[in-house]
């Protein structure tokens, strides 16, 4: 049972939030014509044992997309900021 | 049945003023407050409770605490069975009904037992040699037998009558285990001002202390200790609370027992409680093993500290004549508490010498040095065989208690993945080490003496204390003053080489087994495990796993260092199912979501269907009396008059502010910038990878705001998606987003004569098709709320949406009705609103599966030419462009009065009918239009192969029906009749 600490809703349970995939990945810019940004953007993914930036929105709470940086290996949560925040 | 003990006059801690009535095996008894089913079956000189798993041998009541490997009952009946409890947990109450296990037709008279005549057929990996190979086929025609033979007690198959309940809990610092070391380290705790939760599964704090002397220096500590601890508020003890298993974030999974108070109404049996905390301290305290000695599982053989605690806390002699075989000093505190309560005692100690000896022969007690435990005989025991340097003897005793040290209970420590190490000191796993903000003392370190075990838990304390940022300073806890011997410098285990000598006693696995095991192959511990099942019963093995590494170690001649332990893993001891799932069972499984005309449909009897959250209307009973018939009739009507359907579960979205239009044109597929204000549009929007994501109306009600759909099963998702995108990737747009599903209700009107009952039902607002022209929207009021009207259509036919607010949906469609009377309107639904849409040709849910592209489903019309929408660059991959790709097409059933089932294989004729065909079919119904049973299907190729016939076949009923390859558009393919 995790605890996360939104920073708009302070500290809730994981339960409240959904998963959202890798942040670590950057998304093309909606402009760019690449097959292979895009590709690269969707598929390929790494699965490192450690900290690791990913997407989790606050769906039972603000709503809000947060970016959640956290260890896979033991479930720490070692930060959590808004997304589209200094990126 | 023999009486191998009896309750001693006084003393214990057991309440003599309130007997208890209970039954066991149908027999009935009687114990007092404060036993156990255990010990009151002791007291009543119960000697056998059990048959084993395997050889269905006898067995005896083994401990006194959680790690009963024997004594398993099933208590209760009907809804309330319970299997697999050790009676050494179960708390006497008034009228309990235990019945033992594993015996056919009863307990005394066992057929089973014949097993233990092939006892030599069935060693480790039996089953698996004889049934798995080329026999396997045997396995098929034995398994019900075997399954029968070899297993515990039989949970029940009627529904639990009981509430369970969760509890999210939260504290400073958790204590787990209430023995000398936690309430000690409580009280360091608590003094420092934080909270403390400490955690005891048994039902009164004191951990070893209940089962010293109940007169004397430890119950006067106890008392003391209590009154303290009562005296404290932040301190909050849960007694009857097993801690099961420790999660991520500090979560302690615990499990509180409330089956004392009764099956009352209301009452909560068993209260799931995740404890949070900051820091915890883990005084989980040691659990004794036993000797290893042939016939080591008779009635009559028991733990050394077992027997102690019988005699101590629940005032019961389980014997008279009484051996205690040790190879440490622990179990002479056992030898003096029966020496002084009468009992003849003889200590055979397999070391050449005890400091306790001499002390111990001044309480009248015969200590043998040097003396090794060989065997148990009679049944219950009778006597004990031992060997003396080269001499074998004999002494006749009526209980056999013995002890080869402690194993601390490292399970919890365990659970997040640190492995526990040997301390060669202590012969016993100690926990391998702590996280920050994790402590731990008492004897689950090794800390065996109470004085070590209380200054070590204060020291914890202060630590948690510090670690929670209070100020905290040492003070002295007294220590009783008590004549222990400890377990510790314990002599090479010695194991009998003749007989059974059981080192599992719950799943019967012997010395034996793990020698077969390891001549076998089985090199790692884990795998021995698995192979002999050896702890994997009920009890985890929490007797015999440190005798199975040690055997092992032998058997391969190494460390136990070198041989290691097998992994912990919750829960401590079982959980049951129904207090996991609490209250989250039948309507509470999951919320249930009703739209505003719910009553509605219900006052019209509708027969209500589940779709995702949601409850919708099926069909109208009135129309005809089963779906089938009931949903043609209300098609038809649809197609000739005029129906009204709610579809209010649509997920409803606004997305507002200065950059709404652009937010929203790279959204969707479409163009969306020319879409004036007051004009809808039918939209799709994609996935990043080009695959359909969802559908729904954009209407435009302001320059900058605008009111969309979704399909009712994806409303959260879209959400979700429009969300991200507006926050992560394009957070440069000013938009808003929010969801308004539940403040609208939404009816549509369909059929040539829905503008009929528009005009009548609101002649103030114009609906004429020059004022209402396709997929345009006007508004009005309805009592007192906006009313939108948007010509829109799901079936072909002339159709019309009409959104209101929520509190006014069910009176609109009372209006409607009342307006639409003299054309004969009636409700319809979600059948035939389906069936029509599947007439139609449009896909919906079925064919936007998640594998579809827009031109796959016919829709890649609506797509901006120029790109810049989301997925639009994927979506051009050479895959998704593919012509063979699986695209939608219309089948007609060709074989009258054969079911076309929705999920069907399609073949060509004459292909092999071998994999997953070349297209399947998404959806059918009966189609009153054409007379025919229709459906629509992905198929390669798609309408490149229109005319064609073949074959759908649906294996899992093995059936196969002919179709033609069709358009998928079945009813009025000109349009013609959205004008109508
Ligand atoms: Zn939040």
């Amino acid at each position: 049972m995790l605890a996360i600490t939104c920073p708009n809703c302070g500290e809730r349970n994981s339960n409240e939030f959904r998963y959202g995939g890798d942040a670590s990945i950057v998304r093309p810019s909606h402009e760019d014509p690449s097959e292979e940004a895009w590709f690269r953007y969707v598929y390929i993914r790494d699965n490192p044992k450690g900290p690791h930036r990913e997407y989790w929105q606050h769906v039972g709470g603000c709503r809000g997309w947060l970016i959640i940086e956290r260890n896979t290996s033991n479930h720490v949560v070692l930060g959590v900021r808004r997304a589209g925040e200094c990126r | 049945m023999q009486v191998s003990g009896s309750r001693l006059p006084s003393g214990g801690r057991i309440d003599r003023e309130k007997p208890i009535g209970f039954s066991f095996d149908g027999r009935s008894y009687s114990g007092y407050a404060g036993d156990t089913l255990a010990s009151a079956l002791l007291a009543n000189g119960v000697s056998l409770v059990g048959r084993s798993f395997k050889y269905h041998r006898p067995r005896g009541i083994f401990s006194a605490g959680i790690e009963e490997p024997n004594a398993l009952v099933t208590f209760g009946h009907d809804g309330r069975r319970d299997p697999n409890v050790p009676a050494t947990m179960v708390e006497l109450v008034e009228g309990l009904e235990a019945q033992s296990q594993n015996r056919w037709p009863s307990l005394g008279f066992d057929v089973l037992a014949v097993n233990q005549v092939f006892a030599p057929l069935l060693s480790a990996g039996f089953y698996y040699k004889t049934f798995m190979g080329p026999t396997r086929r045997a396995w098929l025609f034995y398994e019900h037998f075997i399954r029968r033979a070899a297993g515990l007690g039989k949970a029940s198959l009627q529904p639990d009558p009981d509430r369970y309940d969760t509890e999210y809990a939260f504290t400073d610092v958790a204590i787990i285990g209430s023995g000398p070391t936690g309430l000690a380290a409580a009280l360091s705790v608590a003094r420092s001002g934080a909270r403390v939760t400490l955690i005891e599964q048994d039902g009164a704090i004191g951990g070893q202390m209940l089962s010293q002397p109940s007169e004397g220096a430890a119950a006067d500590w106890l008392a003391a200790a209590g009154a303290d601890i009562a005296g404290f508020p932040q301190i909050t003890v849960r007694t009857r609370s097993t801690a099961f298993g420790l999660y991520d974030g500090n979560t302690i999974g615990i499990v509180e027992r409330r089956d004392h108070l009764g099956p009352e109404p209301g009452q909560t049996r068993q209260l799931l409680v995740l404890l949070k905390a900051q820091s915890i301290i883990f005084t989980t305290g040691a659990i004794e093993r036993p000797l290893l000695f042939a016939d080591n599982d008779r009635p009559g053989v028991m733990l050394a500290s077992a027997a102690s605690t019988y005699l101590n806390r629940f005032a019961v002699a389980c014997g008279r004549t009484i051996v205690v075989a040790t190879n440490n000093d622990s179990a002479y505190a056992t030898a003096r508490d029966f020496a002084a309560a009468g009992s003849k005692v003889t200590v055979l100690d397999a070391r050449p010498a005890s400091p306790l000896a001499d002390s111990a022969r001044k309480h009248g007690i015969t200590v043998l040095q040097d003396h090794q435990l060989l065997a148990a005989h009679g049944s219950p025991v009778s006597a004990v065989a031992f060997r003396s340097g080269s001499s074998e003897a004999r002494l006749s005793c009526d209980l056999l208690l013995t002890s080869a040290g402690w194993t601390p209970s490292v399970h919890l420590t365990s659970h997040l993945g640190i492995r526990p190490i040997y301390d060669a000191r202590i012969g016993g796993f100690v926990p391998g080490s702590f996280a920050a903000g994790h402590f731990g003392a008492g004897a689950l370190m090794g800390d065996y003496t109470t004085a070590e075990a209380i200054e070590r838990g204060a020291a914890a304390g202060l630590g948690a204390a510090c670690f929670c940022g209070r100020k905290a300073e040492p003070h002295a806890i007294p220590t009783p003053d008590l004549d222990e011997g400890i377990a510790r410098d314990l002599p090479a285990l010695a194991v009998p080489r003749r007989g059974k000598v059981f080192v599992d006693l719950q799943t019967d696995v012997t010395t034996s087994d793990i020698a077969l095991s390891d001549r076998e192959g089985f090199r790692s511990v884990e795998h021995l495990k698995r192979y002999t099942t050896l702890g994997m019963g009920t009890d985890q093995g929490k007797t015999s796993n440190v005798h199975a590494i040690a055997l092992m170690a032998l058997a391969r001649d190494q460390s136990i260092e070198q041989t290691g332990t097998t992994t912990f893993r919750p829960p401590y001891s079982p959980v049951a199912v129904g207090v996991l799932a609490g209250r989250s069972i039948h309507g509470h499984f999951k919320p249930i979501r009703r739209t505003p005309l719910h009553d509605w449909h219900l006052r019209r009897g509708a027969e209500m269907i589940e779709v995702g959250l949601w409850k919708r209307p099926l069909f109208y009973p009135e129309h005809g009396p089963d779906v089938g018939a009931a949903a043609i009739a209300e098609m038809k009507l649809v197609r000739s008059a005029v129906g009204l359907v709610d579809v209010s579960t649509l997920g409803k979205i606004e997305v507002a502010g200065p950059d709404a239009l652009t937010f929203l044109d790279r959204l969707y597929v479409n163009n969306l910038g020319k879409l004036q204000v007051g004009k809808g549009r039918y939209c799709v929007m994609l996935r990043d990878d080009g695959i359909v994501f969802d559908e729904g109306v954009v209407i435009r009600l302001a320059e900058e705001r605008f009111f969309l759909t979704t399909s009712t099963m994806k409303a959260a998702d879209v959400q979700s998606w429009m969300e991200f995108l507006a926050q992560t990737a394009w957070p440069d747009l000013r938009v808003h987003i929010t969801s308004v599903t539940d403040e609208w209700a939404m009816l549509a009107l369909a059929g040539p004569r829905s503008r009929d009952v528009l005009a009548a039902a609101f002649p103030d607002i114009a609906t004429d098709d020059e004022s209402l022209p396709k997929m345009a929207v006007v508004t009005g009021t309805f009592a007192g709320e906006v009313l939108r009207i948007q010509r829109v259509s799901y079936s072909g036919e002339r159709a019309y949406e009409i959104h209101v607010g929520s509190r006014r949906g069910a009176a609109l469609a009372d209006h409607l009705m009342a307006a639409g009377q003299p054309v004969g309107v009636e409700p319809y639904g979600v059948d035939a609103m389906g069936a029509l849409r599947i007439e139609k040709g449009f896909a919906a849910g079925s064919e936007i599966d998640g594998t579809t592209t827009l031109d796959d489903i016919g829709l890649g019309g609506l797509a901006k030419k120029s790109g810049g929408f989301a997925g639009a660059v994927l979506s051009r991959r050479p895959t998704l462009t593919n012509p063979d790709r699986r695209r939608l097409v219309g089948l007609q059933c060709l074989d009258a009065g054969r079911q076309l089932r929705t999920g069907s294989i399609l073949f060509s004729e004459g292909a092999p009918q071998r994999g997953h065909g070349i297209g399947h079919v998404t959806a059918v119904t009966f189609s009153p239009e054409t007379d025919k049973q229709i459906g629509l299907a992905l198929l390669s190729g798609g309408p490149e192969r229109i005319g064609e016939t073949m074959l759908a076949t649906f294996p899992v009923r093995n059936e196969m029906v002919r179709v033609r390859v069709v358009s998928p558009v079945f009813v009025d393919p000109d349009g013609a009749r959205i004008d109508a």
